[in-house]
């Protein structure tokens, strides 16, 4: 891919943006459109992109599939645990209002602590499925299309 | 016999259900027609789309407006619970599609092809040897 | 009320006519290159289409799923799998016939569906009003979709948060979880050759 300059230049440019908008919607998410599974896709796409401009080996580097499953569990550990945290507070499973004094305060907490777990969980498996589609066998080459 | 009349209105408040049966009975042709396995899963897609859109239609308002509030008093919300057990049938909708792309993957190594038609005569071939086999082991 | 519902018509039959040429132009191409690319467009279409039926958060998802990852995953399966269809060889009359009883039995059943976007239709007045008037006294974020999503159906989204995670199990069962310690005892069997 060396002689791709123009999408490597672009998409060196984009995907710091991408990965900001990701940000944005994730703990936006209250206040307009967007949550966990939007921003988990949508960070997802940013290191697919770079997968597939700079090669899957240069995306590895940085996200082993060790961690990516790693963080796929962690993310419905953060959401279940949630869960188990507000039982042992005295109130149901995912009843907020036991998370602090004011039971509107407790809600908004819950819901960002548990759109945190679905962000990281979507993310996670999003690149996991793309990284085990891409590392399968070896990728075709260009003149092959 | 009740004369059958055209109803302007009952067309304008009903269309919306046809459009997304059109669109599921497109899905379901590409799934059952094609014998390619891809297609076949891009056709599952278009019905899993339609059904979506047919979801979510019910829980319009004319004259409304998303669900985000805004505080202002006399605004007219959409129903957000269609648009919340869509959305999250979206997600798991791209991951079991993930599956099935996978399963693709690996008849493609077992068979060396996806074509529905080659697969199924290649497992009839499996079989006539195998009981073959068996009878030869037998005698 | 009848103006507002023949300008949302308009938008959304041009929309329609769009998906179902889509529709129509992936059933009849055999490059399955183009076929990818067209469900792409289908996706984003549709994306279009929630945007009309005020489906903020949907049209987001669809966008950054059906048109975003889905691709990619398709095109993957396609560099690891054929580019081009093979001939139908069998009729198309029996599917057709199937579809057209099928999608023929669906609309007779939509007649008794109360009219769209009629505010008092039964869909409406049952527990929507609620989330919409506990919202904000409740839970005091401004987004109904992320409060009943989070709070009021959590049970629902930690559902389906588990079914994309045992989704993902299953892909790298399949595929060999990316195949990274394989590929490094390759290299090493070849050095080794050498």
């Amino acid at each position: 891919m060396e002689h791709h300059s123009i999408l490597r230049v672009v998409s060196k440019l984009l995907i710091p943006p991408i990965l900001l908008y990701a940000l944005y919607v994730q703990f936006h998410g209250e206040y307009g459109p967007g949550g966990g599974f939007q921003a988990g896709v949508i960070f997802a796409v940013a290191f697919i992109l770079y997968a597939l401009v700079f090669g899957v080996e240069a995306m590895t580097d940085i996200l082993p599939p060790r961690l990516l499953r790693f963080l796929a569990a962690l993310g419905v550990l953060i959401f279940a645990g949630t869960g188990v945290v507000t039982m042992l507070l005295g109130d149901a499973y995912l009843g907020y209002n036991a998370l602090a004094a004011n039971p509107v305060h407790a809600q908004e907490w819950g819901i960002i602590v548990v759109e945190i777990g679905v962000g990281t969980t979507v993310a996670a498996v999003m690149m996991a499925i793309f990284v085990a589609f891409a590392s399968h066998n070896p990728p075709i080459k260009d003149e092959d299309w | 016999m009740e004369e059958i009349v055209f109803d302007f209105g009952f067309v304008l408040t009903h269309y919306n259900y046809w459009m997304f049966v059109v669109l599921m009975m497109t899905g379901l042709y590409i799934t059952v027609s094609r014998g390619n396995l891809v297609k076949k899963v891009v056709g599952l897609n278009i019905f899993q789309t339609a059904v979506f859109l047919l979801y979510v239609s019910m829980g319009k308002i004319v004259g409304g407006t998303a669900p985000i509030l805004t505080g202002e008093p006399g605004t007219v919300y959409s129903n957000p619970l269609p648009h919340v057990l869509i959305l999250t049938a979206i997600v798991v909708g791209i991951a079991t599609t993930a599956l099935a792309l996978a399963l693709v993957v690996r008849i493609r190594e077992t068979y060396d092809t996806i074509e529905e038609d080659e697969i199924i005569a290649l497992e009839l071939a499996m079989d006539t040897t195998a009981k073959a086999s068996a009878a030869g082991s037998e005698r | 009320m009848s103006n507002g519902l023949i300008g949302v018509a308009v938008i959304d039959i041009l929309l329609f006519l769009f998906l179902v040429l889509t529709a129509i132009a992936i059933t009849r191409l055999r490059n399955l290159f183009a076929v990818v690319m067209l469900a792409g467009v289908f996706s984003l279409l549709s994306a279009a289409l929630f945007v009309t039926l005020d489906a903020m958060d949907v049209a987001f998802t669809e966008a950054a799923v059906g048109a975003g990852i889905s691709t990619v995953l398709l095109l993957g399966t396609l560099a690891l799998t054929v580019r081009d269809e093979k001939p139908v060889t069998h009729s198309a009359f029996l599917p057709l016939l199937i579809c057209t009883i099928a999608g023929a039995t669906l609309i007779y059943g939509t007649l008794d569906m109360p009219p769209f976007g009629a505010a008092d239709n039964p869909v409406q007045t049952h527990v929507a009003p609620d989330y919409l008037e506990r919202t904000p006294v409740e839970i005091g974020i401004p987004n109904t979709v992320a409060a009943v999503l989070a709070s009021y159906r959590g049970f629902d989204t930690l559902g389906e948060v588990v079914v994309v995670f045992t989704a993902a199990i299953a892909v790298l069962l399949l595929l060999g979880g990316g195949g990274r310690s394989r590929r490094h005892d390759d290299v090493s069997d070849e050095r080794k050759k050498d």
